[in-house]
């Protein structure tokens, strides 16, 4: 690929690229975008829980007569926000952006490939993830409204249109989106599979990769294994929907008139849902805690702690995920015996999970910490990371479930998860291969600002929640008003909901740090971090094929840090073993 | 104004930012530093901010604590108790653990910042550790599943016994019906396909109601058919196509209906009379005993709800054509609890806990704890008000002097219930002997 000569057209370059790093870089800015959108969503919402039935001109004025009648968010239009906020998070910005961006750029990077297996997979991949976030942006838009039966959306509310306006078009167009972006997505997974088992460069062994690349990999395996049974749950509820079928539907009276359903469970749904739900959380999750392993470890300037148990963690994280969907579905009348061995598989995943937070904290113990931005994040995310997991030990054991299932408890368990950790570990990934992506670098001082402001107000937002949640206060309500029990949530709504404002503002000081460092940033040089993974051997100009000349070749694990045997405090992979020096 | 303010704030935020940025660069292109060097004094602040973090945030945490964590008053049932037990002993070990380990690292984040002239010790791992930190979680773990699967079990373990108190709640967009079983002790069957109006809101099983459904079916398929014969010649494929999709649809219906015979005998004839004592109760309201276990039965007409007792522990799902139930033993009458809390008006509730539409928010009903004497007496007067179903239905017509009736019928819950249980085993022996 040396001399690489053949001129690109504007189309071929930025659009249709099959270059796995623009496309990464599509992917980072679509799922900027959407984050944008589901933020705002968000505080939309969040205004109508912190002043409940407050009216206001600014209100009115975005959303007009039809949602927002004299200035105040109709109950309807507060489920629609809900529904698309829940589903652009968890699979827009956390799925497709986060696999998406650091998945299509490290695992060429990472493991010395000139590209992806099939760059015009990726590149179909992308498009297929650029429509279908189109279509859920367009939904938005529609006169019946936005789907509204939650980002989960069960049967038979989310089947029948006489049951919510959501129900109708809005919810047909949220099933469209979500084939095409189950299609991107396993295009993706398929890809990377492929990409890291045939194309690591020589001396590249499974046991000297990147952590991340480890994290991308078993995510891209729950993915491929978990999303085509969404796909199935998916098209049975259109059937069910437009073909009069009765796959979920059983027994059902709706406004009035008897429906010609019987025979199928809505439960059935439930089952095929969580069967990916489940993997699910683990796919945004692991890339998250991939991309932290490799930025803590070269900011401690000291070996992750334990590879091996990281890998054994991943893996038994991901075996686990596939065993454990039926913790959510504890109250739906399900067999006690049943739920019984749910409990009992949920719970074992707090054990790798444990050996991947000490880990972690013994990396960073006797190392020599440099607070770059990024590594603050990831700092932070293992912070969310503890205090998350150990509310899912309370939400996983069923006697307490029954009591706090379908609360701000568990809203505020999986915010601490999802909405911080795997998103920090997003925003650590950005700050960190910032200078890789666009050849310039961030603003430290900002990206301080940026995360100490998060930080508190993600913590401000998420810490009361479990105490609104454990009074008893059900999701997805439009208003408390009518339960005097909860009246000492009130203020702390209100708490929630300025967290809340001053966490969105915070982050314009991620965006404009971002988009004005893409052109205006300091230069980069080859390896800021002094970094040992092989990107930082590619090129500042990031050219076509990655490398200039040969592949490198790879002597050594990732995580040669403070190695005594040498000077300088790290090591690329692809400085030969001395005489005598022993491999990790 | 409120709103007015945060948009002002947003736009100030963003000019802020703005010349924060051009500053930054300004002051770095003076002192040409590169950005991925962190000066010691920005490795140290950091450091500092990290401690100075962990103490906010700790303080936050624990005011929170103290204020808001004692939500819900004590556990109202007897499963309540062992759960809420459960509850704080988890609670205590997370917490344990969650300030030990965040402890540790913003400790170690904070005191091994990067100094130039000290290098990291190289400490790739340790078999030894890595077991302690494996053992330990699950040693931990086991006790937190044996504990959990303990109360589990015995909170959805059968009925004991005989002596309990049958209930039915069902949901529907966006209320809750509550069906007593009345003086057989026996909820009626009741069947999707007989839903009829405020008329048969359940759709109970009753013979008369079954004729009146088919009759009313068997009406509007003769209208439909005799206009489609009148008018086919005026009208489109499409219309013609809808009507008959009508007539094939109700035929179908009909068909459901005829089915329901066949299946009420293999459950026992009770079934088509049971329903008619069923007591609906004026207002809705669900009435239970103190100190006697109850099985309250679920049942949903449209979408999926959620039956939620917060003050009792207790959910469950109401899922249409899965029928579910839970039992409660509910330990403190709602007199008490007002006494305890203080509160004359403090009422138990039920309410909606999955998302079923627009007014989600606003289904709930409220739960009513009482003495035994005192639920006997609420179903007895609900029935004399005429509020059972048979007569709801106008399948019977309403007695003139109910009060006595009720009260010749109703001497005890238990014993009437014994009765209908071996009312149910003889029908059932003779139509076996019948077969």
């Amino acid at each position: 690929m040396a001399g690489h000569s053949h001129k690109e057209s504007f189309v071929s370059k930025y659009v249709f690229s099959m270059d796995h790093k623009m496309i990464s870089k599509q992917f980072l800015i679509t799922a900027i975008f959407m984050g944008i959108v589901a933020v705002l969503l968000s505080l939309l919402f969040r205004m109508q829980l912190g002043w409940p039935g407050e009216s206001s001109a600014f209100l009115h004025g975005l959303l007009g007569d039809r949602w927002a009648p004299e200035g105040v968010l109709k109950p309807e239009a507060y489920l629609a926000l809900v529904t698309i906020h829940g589903t652009i998070m968890v699979f827009f910005v956390l799925t497709g952006g986060l696999s998406g961006t650091f998945s299509n750029l490290l695992i060429p990077l990472q493991i010395g490939a000139r590209d992806m297996a099939s760059g015009f997979l990726n590149m179909l991949s992308y498009w297929f993830f650029f429509i279908s976030s189109v279509i859920m942006i367009y939904s938005l838009f529609i006169e019946t409204g936005a789907a509204s039966a939650g980002w989960t959306v069960y049967p038979p509310l989310s089947a029948l249109p006489q049951a919510s306006p959501g129900s109708g078009l809005g919810m047909t167009l949220w099933l469209i989106s979500m084939t095409l972006f189950v299609a991107s997505s396993l295009l993706g997974g398929l890809n990377y599979i492929v990409t890291i088992v045939n194309l690591r460069t020589k001396g590249m062994k499974m046991t000297r990769l990147p952590l991340t690349i480890w994290a991308f990999f078993v995510t891209a395996i729950l993915g491929v294994l978990s999303f085509p049974v969404l796909v199935s749950a998916v098209v049975l509820l259109m059937m069910d929907r437009m073909a009069g079928t009765a796959f979920y539907l059983s027994d059902i009276v709706v406004g009035g008139e008897v429906l010609d359903v019987t025979g199928g469970s809505p439960i059935l749904y439930q089952h095929l849902f969580w069967f990916l739900g489940h993997p699910e959380v683990y796919i945004v999750l692991l890339p998250a805690l991939g991309i932290s392993s490799e930025i803590i470890a070269t900011n401690a300037r000291k070996p992750i702690f334990g590879y091996r148990a990281m890998v054994g963690s991943i893996l038994a994280i991901g075996f686990l995920s596939f065993i454990v969907w039926g913790h959510h579905m504890f109250v739906t009348g399900m067999n006690p015996f049943l739920g019984a061995v749910f409990v009992f598989t949920t719970l074992l995943i707090a054990i790798p999970s444990a050996v991947k937070a000490f880990n972690y904290i013994t990396t960073l113990w006797k190392g020599n910490i440099r607070m770059t931005p990024a590594m603050l994040f990831s700092i932070g995310l293992v912070s969310t990371f503890v205090t998350g997991g150990l509310t899912g030990i309370i939400l996983a054991d069923s006697a307490l479930d029954v009591n706090v299932h379908d609360t701000y408890f568990v809203v505020a368990h999986f915010h601490v998860v999802m909405g911080m950790s795997a998103i920090f570990g997003m925003l650590a990934g950005v700050y960190h291969w910032f200078p890789k992506m666009y050849g310039r670098m961030m603003n430290t001082k900002l990206g301080y600002a940026h995360f100490w402001t998060t930080l508190v107000s993600g913590f401000g937002v998420f810490i009361p929640m479990h105490f609104v949640g454990l009074n008893g206060s059900p999701r997805r309500y439009y208003s408390y008003s009518e339960f005097s029990y909860l009246d000492a949530t009130i203020e702390l709504n209100e708490l929630i909901s300025i967290f809340a404002i001053i966490g969105g503002i915070a982050q314009l000081l991620f965006l404009f740090n971002f988009f004005y460092s893409i052109f205006r940033g300091q230069p980069a040089t080859q390896n800021p971090w002094g970094s040992n993974t092989l990107e930082w051997t590619t090129p500042v100009a990031r050219i076509h094929g990655n490398w200039e000349g040969a592949l490198p070749e790879v002597h050594r694990w990732a995580y040669d840090y403070s190695n005594p045997h040498y000077e300088q405090d790290f090591v690329p992979q692809t400085v030969p073993l001395k005489a005598g020096e022993e491999e990790h | 104004m409120l709103k007015l303010l945060i948009l002002l704030v947003i736009i100030l935020g963003v000019i802020a930012v703005a010349q924060l940025a051009r500053v930054y660069e300004l002051t770095s292109n003076l002192r040409k530093n590169r950005e991925e060097e962190i000066s010691h004094a920005d490795n140290r602040l950091n450091a500092v901010l990290w401690i100075v973090y962990m103490v906010v945030f700790y303080i936050g945490f624990i005011y929170l604590m103290v204020v808001y964590g004692k939500p819900l008053p004590e556990a109202a049932s007897e499963h309540g108790k062992d759960v809420d037990m459960l509850m704080n002993v988890n609670m205590i070990i997370i917490l344990i653990v969650f300030f030990a380990v965040n402890t540790l690292l913003f400790y170690f984040s904070a005191k091994y910042y990067y100094r130039k002239d000290r290098k990291a010790t190289f400490f790739p791992h340790d078999n030894r550790l890595e077991l302690i930190w494996t053992v330990v979680p699950s040693i931990v773990l086991t006790f937190i599943i044996i504990y959990g699967l303990r109360t589990w079990n015995k909170m959805t373990g059968d009925i004991e016994g005989n002596d309990f108190e049958t209930v039915e709640v069902i949901g529907e967009q966006w209320k809750w019906y509550v069906r007593y079983p009345g003086a057989d002790g026996e909820l009626g069957m009741v069947n999707w396909n007989l839903v009829d109006g405020s008329k048969n809101i359940i759709g109970v099983v009753h013979e008369d109601l079954i004729n009146d459904k088919l009759a009313q079916i068997d009406e509007t398929m003769a209208q439909l058919r005799d206009d489609l014969n009148a008018n086919r010649n005026m009208m489109s494929a499409g219309q013609v196509e809808s009507v008959e999709d009508e007539i094939y649809r109700l035929q179908r219906h009909k068909q459901r209906i005829l089915d329901i015979e066949d299946y009420d005998i293999e459950q026992g004839l009770t079934g088509w009379t049971a329903g008619l004592d069923d007591v609906f109760p004026k207002p809705m309201e669900l009435h239970m005993p103190v100190n006697k276990q109850v099985l309250i039965k679920f049942r949903s007409k449209d979408v999926i709800h959620s039956a939620y007792m917060p003050h009792l522990r207790a959910q469950m799902n109401t899922v249409p054509g899965v029928p579910t139930e839970f039992k409660v033993t509910p330990t403190i009458t709602t007199a008490e609890m007002r006494e305890k809390l203080g509160d004359p008006d403090f009422n138990y509730v039920l309410l909606c806990n999955k998302i079923c539409g627009a007014s989600h928010y606003n289904m709930h009903i409220p739960v009513i704890i009482e003495s035994e004497e005192e639920y006997a007496a609420y179903l007895e007067s609900q029935a004399a008000e005429n509020n059972t179903f048979g007569v709801m239905s106008g399948v019977v017509e309403a007695t003139e002097a109910p009060a006595e009736d009720a009260e010749t019928e109703t001497p005890a819950a238990a014993p009437a219930e014994g009765d209908a249980a071996a009312a149910t085993e003889n029908t059932e022996e003779e139509i076996t002997a019948a077969r």
